[in-house]
């Protein structure tokens, strides 16, 4: 099975490399099409906030396996300030109810399994997991 | 990756040709809105078709060149979203509001002839 890539993100060219890695090993897995758009689309937010929030941070892409199920796990690490509100971040931002406008929202929707955790010293980590269909 | 502009007739086209940074989307949103007054274009089309991601930054570039060729009197249509590109956005909020779009060049074109057509019969 395909290894672990790991993607450090300092610029906005970075946003296009890691997306297209996550494409290539959902490709290469045989995901279909429109999940390989869904996981390369999660990335690119993921990685969009690390540029604008953190500046820097890495974003690591790897198959899983669980029974015969197989997916792709994206853990996006950053040392950035953080996200002092969690319940705000995870509410809907792109219309005007309020929120931090990260997206996060918007990415959950767009994978089987996401998981935040952030704190204001130590910078934010999102995990997001897609199985293969 | 600069993205080609070609003139025809009243129209201009931005034919994106691959993956586009975040710097080379907004520079083609300056480029339009310069050329619009440039080329006395009334009608802008952005082929989309090639992108395989459209994510909120895209969006709301795209989102704020077709306002600002309005804005400098030229229509935008967006041309050649794919279909999962499509559901991706939809799945991520962004909806393109007051943003014309069309399935294709051919039906860009047409758009644009219709609109166009309109603003000046009325004007």
């Amino acid at each position: 099975m395909a290894s672990e890539a790991i993607i450090l993100i300092n610029s906005d060219i970075d946003v296009v490399a890691a997306r297209q890695k996550g494409r290539e090993l959902a490709t290469m897995l045989g995901f279909v099409s429109t999940d390989s758009t869904l996981l390369a689309t999660a990335i690119s937010e993921l990685a969009r906030n690390i540029v604008r929030y953190a500046k820097h941070g890495e974003i690591s892409i790897m198959p899983v396996q669980s029974g015969d199920r197989v997916g792709i796990t994206v853990v996006a690490r950053d040392k950035g300030p953080g996200i002092a509100n969690m319940s705000l971040a995870m509410q809907d931002g792109f219309s005007t109810s309020g929120g931090l406008g990260l997206g996060l929202p918007g990415v959950k929707r767009l994978m089987d399994e996401f998981h935040l955790v952030s704190d204001v010293n130590t910078g934010t980590t999102v995990t997001i997991k897609k199985w293969k269909r | 990756m600069e993205v080609p502009i070609l003139k025809q007739g009243l129209y201009l086209i931005a034919s994106i040709q691959a993956a586009l940074s975040d710097v080379d989307l907004v520079h083609l949103r300056d480029a339009l809105a310069e050329k619009v007054g440039k080329f006395r274009a009334r009608g802008v089309i952005v082929d989309v078709t090639v992108l395989d991601v459209m994510d909120s930054f895209a969006s709301r570039t795209l989102r704020d060149l077709a306002h600002m060729t309005r804005l400098r009197g030229a229509e935008t249509v967006i041309v050649g979203i794919q279909p999962e590109v499509a559901f991706a956005m939809v799945q991520l909020g962004l909806t393109l509001e007051g943003v014309d779009t069309a399935l294709d060049l051919e039906e860009g074109l047409a758009f644009l002839d219709k609109k166009t057509k309109r603003r000046t019969s009325r004007g």
